[in-house]
């Protein structure tokens, strides 16, 4: 318990990987914090990735999590373009009333 | 040894309290503010276990320009208001058992994987540790980054260029009826299409007609 080693960071990416999913189930509200979920997902598995790194002693997972980096900054703004172009055609982001493809 | 553990159980804990705050604030606003607060935290748990470039790189990419994008496009489509119902209505309800199932199901495997890593110790004998090196980690980091990993690294930055963008070519939009300096225009005008040369007949004044 008080000698902290991989598995107490697993733990915790574990945590907030399902915090993540249950945010993307469970949102009521607007399209935006269903792409903050996905953020915090990103973020677990970059927990997950460094603290391999760390522990088994290869830089590899750092340079991957730098990539993953990347590509969360650039989907979180392809995303958030998606939502201003979509609030500006329809007036609305709350997730119930998005329903024109009648999933 | 104790103030690690210190320091990861609260770092940890203030990261998961942030993260559940952040499904279940009713304001948008304050999910962006502890998203943010997630991300710091999270960049604490890095530096203090020796990725410092990755925790630096983490506070500077993340807080200072993700969540701050989020922040604007929150503010700018004025969404902050709609903070009367979570759970509300009885289509919205049917969800969340499914969701809950699904989200546990998905913990207890990985549960069940990291358990499955710490009853087996050998695996941490291929330990080479990098904190045996006497170089930082940023110049480590940087050392296989621009050698091994060069052709990944200019296909990231490919991926931020198209995303850019991606970004501009979405949001823009031409307006009608806005003023606009030309200076094709204003560069190719001849003195033919702008002065015309009249007789004027006295008494009569000029009629400009076009």
């Amino acid at each position: 318990m008080i000698d902290i080693g991989l598995g107490h960071y697993l733990t915790l990416g574990a945590v907030i990987f399902s915090i993540g999913v249950i945010g993307i189930f469970l949102n009521r509200k607007n399209i935006i914090v269903i792409l903050m979920s996905i953020e915090l997902i990103l973020l677990a598995v970059n927990i997950n990735l460094v603290a391999f790194s760390i522990y088994l002693g290869d830089l590899a997972g750092q340079v991957f999590t730098l990539f993953i980096l990347t590509v969360a900054a650039a989907e979180a703004a392809i995303g958030l373009a998606i939502i201003v172009v979509y609030f500006r055609n329809s007036g609305t982001i709350r997730v119930e009333e998005i329903d024109k493809l009648k999933g | 040894m104790i103030a690690h553990a210190i320091f990861f159980y609260t770092f940890s804990i203030i990261a998961v309290v942030s993260a559940i705050m952040v499904t279940a604030s009713k304001n948008t606003v304050h999910s962006v503010f502890f998203l943010i607060l997630d991300f710091i935290s999270i960049s604490c748990l890095f530096i203090m276990i020796g990725a410092e470039f990755l925790g630096m790189i983490m506070l500077i990419v993340y807080v200072g320009a993700v969540a701050v994008l989020f922040l604007f496009v929150v503010m700018m489509l004025n969404v902050a208001q709609q903070k009367n119902q979570w759970f509300a209505g009885q289509q919205s309800s049917r969800h969340i058992p499914i969701g809950l199932i699904i989200s546990t199901l998905i913990f207890v495997e990985v549960i069940i994987v990291i358990g499955g890593w710490k009853y087996k110790p050998e695996i941490f004998d291929i330990n080479n540790s990098i904190s045996q090196v006497s170089i930082s980690n940023t110049h480590s980091l940087g050392q296989i980054l621009y050698t091994d990993y060069i052709h990944v690294f200019q296909i990231s930055g490919m991926i931020l260029l198209v995303a850019m963008v991606g970004a501009i070519v979405l949001t823009f939009r031409q307006r009608s009826g806005v003023k606009r300096q030309s200076y094709i225009k204003q560069i190719s005008r001849e003195r033919a299409e702008g002065v015309e040369v009249l007789e004027v007949q006295s008494n009569k004044g000029v009629k400009l007609d076009d």
